[in-house]
């Protein structure tokens, strides 16, 4: 075969080759995106679990305010609906049931034979824990996110991501007013 | 920027480099003395690659084991449990690391295991009774980074080949003073002197470079893992105020041993006031490493460390997180004392955490708590061969 041939040759199998390495590379951050999702699920779902605890515990106090339990057993419930109605939605309901369980935990403050119950500690520890592992994993999947949108959009591998169909990730945003608001110590009612 | 600060950076790659080149001179040298170089450097090769096997598959259950570290699971301290598994989360490490407690009040932690789906984290007793939950997160952010960034690995590599030198250049000294060099000697002549004289320099200074080099490389780890810590966190002022309290004891750990000091989170033998900075400290000095975490003012990603460091270490050469690194990363915020979720944590004052923490140990070595009504806390030892215990205060009697 002439020189030029084995050229063609090389070249093509340079081609191939970097195509395969990229398509690898954007399919391991996709995956990794969709573990670090996974991750969230579990966090929030375990969330979901320990609130009717919380509210059995909190309720056989006498005269705990009763609207704001039941603003963090609806929002619960509509927690509980978005599942599955994509990471928009979902952020949303869960960024309220985080305010109506931070209101929650303020008014607690109030009460200092609730704050002294065992019971109540040690549900208490594992509702903030539940609420950092939910913050570290919301971190770490949009940082995922970020490493794959960047990936897909970034020259060369974005003629890769536009052959292949790569799609863009969503952030998980939650509502910073809802969320950031620091709960003060009165009869404040949920937001609707 | 969550590329894996992979640990074969060109760097660490040619120290432990140099470290295998070591070894390979001493077992040559020392073979050469003695008749064969080859036959020297099979047997060095042999020794060394025994250790590794031993290292990679009983290193982290010998590490634990020499200072008696206990297991514990999710109930039997809540708050540690759950502090492991959110930095677990936050640093995306695909599986649990084991969680172990060590009985020793003076202040440290380490992590071990030769891959991140085989890990664990060890605290002293000590540390965890001193640490609020903001501290515990930037301690156990550090720990888990070595065990992200596979730093006990190389450690350990680092360590094998650190021993192997020493052992090799202990007994070939001792066999070369005793045999009168081998029979190569026997026949004289200038030339073997010299190559005699050359092995036994190369016999004292080899374990000595080595040393040093693994120090350098351990240095470089600590700098990276606190630079994790605050990305994992998103607040370095949790790690910073950990460590100084860390500096402000001075207490020396039991069942360190000069060979498992960089496991530490600060170096185990360190006596107060002294100035670490030297080239055989395996860990950069404290102040040196709150003052990089307290600098960080514009955010928590790798650049702002780097800058940091920088900043902190004016007018030096470079950064010290590399650059594959932070190419590709965004800005990264930090976050206030709480996570932005604005509950409260339960935080046990420090009386109520030594107490649990004592009762922890107590139960862990077969012990049973049993609480009187009088408010007495009596603790049963499991071998008692009674069925009732009576309480000494207030003469109740107890089921065991």
């Amino acid at each position: 075969m002439p020189v030029w041939a084995w050229v063609i040759i090389g070249i093509v199998v340079v081609l191939v080759l970097w195509f395969v390495f990229i398509f690898n590379g954007l399919v391991r951050l996709r995956n990794q995106v969709k573990n670090a999702w996974a991750q969230i699920d579990v966090q929030l779902k375990r969330r979901h679990d320990l609130i009717p605890n919380l509210v059995e515990t909190v309720k056989g106090y006498k005269d705990f305010e009763r609207a704001t339990l039941e603003a963090v057993t609806k929002a619960r419930n509509v927690a509980q609906q978005a599942i599955g109605q994509g990471v928009g939605a979902q952020a949303k309901a869960e960024g309220e049931l985080s305010g109506a369980l931070s209101r929650l935990l303020a008014v607690v403050e109030r009460y200092p034979d609730l704050k002294a119950n065992q019971n109540f500690l040690a549900l208490q520890e594992q509702l903030t824990s539940t609420e950092n592992k939910i913050s570290f994993s919301r971190q770490f999947y949009n940082d995922s996110v970020l490493n794959y949108n960047n990936k897909t959009q970034m020259f060369p591998s974005n003629i890769v991501a536009g052959m292949t169909g790569f799609k863009q990730g969503e952030f998980f945003k939650v509502e910073e007013a809802a969320e950031r608001e620091v709960p003060k110590v009165s009869f404040e009612q949920p937001k609707p | 920027m969550w590329q894996q600060i992979r640990s074969n950076q060109i760097r660490s790659v040619i120290l432990v480099a140099a470290m295998g080149i070591l070894l390979l001179l001493i077992g040559y040298g020392l073979g050469y003395t003695f008749g064969s170089g080859i036959a020297g450097l099979v047997i060095a090769l042999v020794v060394w690659g025994i250790m590794n096997l031993i290292a990679y598959f009983q290193g982290d259950s010998i590490l634990l084991s020499i200072s008696k570290a206990i297991k514990i699971g999710p109930d039997d301290n809540p708050r540690l449990y759950n502090v492991v598994e959110e930095m677990k989360i936050a640093s995306g490490l695909p599986k649990m690391p084991d969680v172990y407690i060590i009985d020793d009040p003076a202040l440290n932690a380490f992590a071990t295991g030769r891959d991140p789906n085989k890990a664990s984290v060890a605290i002293t007793s000590g540390l965890l009774e001193k640490l609020n939950r903001d501290e515990l997160e930037g301690v156990i952010g550090h720990e888990m980074s070595h065990i992200k960034n596979r730093d006990v690995l190389l450690m350990t590599i680092c360590s094998v080949l650190l021993g192997t030198i020493v052992i090799l250049a202990w007994y070939g000294s001792r066999a070369l003073i005793f045999s009168g060099g081998g029979r190569r000697s026997s026949k004289g002549g200038q030339g073997q002197l010299i190559i005699l004289a050359v092995a036994i320099i190369l016999m004292i200074l080899a374990p000595i470079m080595a040393q040093l080099i693994y120090f350098a490389i351990s240095r470089k780890r600590e700098y990276l893992a606190d630079a994790s810590s605050a990305l994992y966190t998103r607040y370095p002022e949790g790690l910073a105020s950990a460590l100084e309290k860390l500096g402000a004891s001075p207490g020396q750990l039991k069942s360190a041993n000069q060979a498992t000091a960089p496991m530490y989170i600060v170096n185990p033998f360190r006596t107060k006031g002294r100035a670490v900075s030297d080239l055989t400290a395996t860990h950069p000095p404290l102040s040196e490493r709150i003052r990089i975490l307290r600098t960080m003012a514009g955010g928590a990603s790798y650049a702002d460390y780097d800058k940091a460091y920088q900043q902190v270490h004016q007018g030096g050469a470079g950064g010290i997180v590399p650059a594959t690194a932070l190419a590709g990363a965004g800005a990264v915020g930090l976050r206030a004392s709480q996570p932005e979720l604005v509950l409260k944590e339960p935080e046990p004052s420090r009386v109520e955490r030594t107490r649990e923490v004592g009762d922890l140990l107590w139960q862990k070595s077969g012990y049973k708590i049993i609480d009187c009504e009088c408010g007495t806390r009596l603790k049963v030892p499991s071998n008692i061969g009674k069925a009732t215990v009576k309480c000494p205060h207030c003469g109740r009697t107890h089921n065991i």
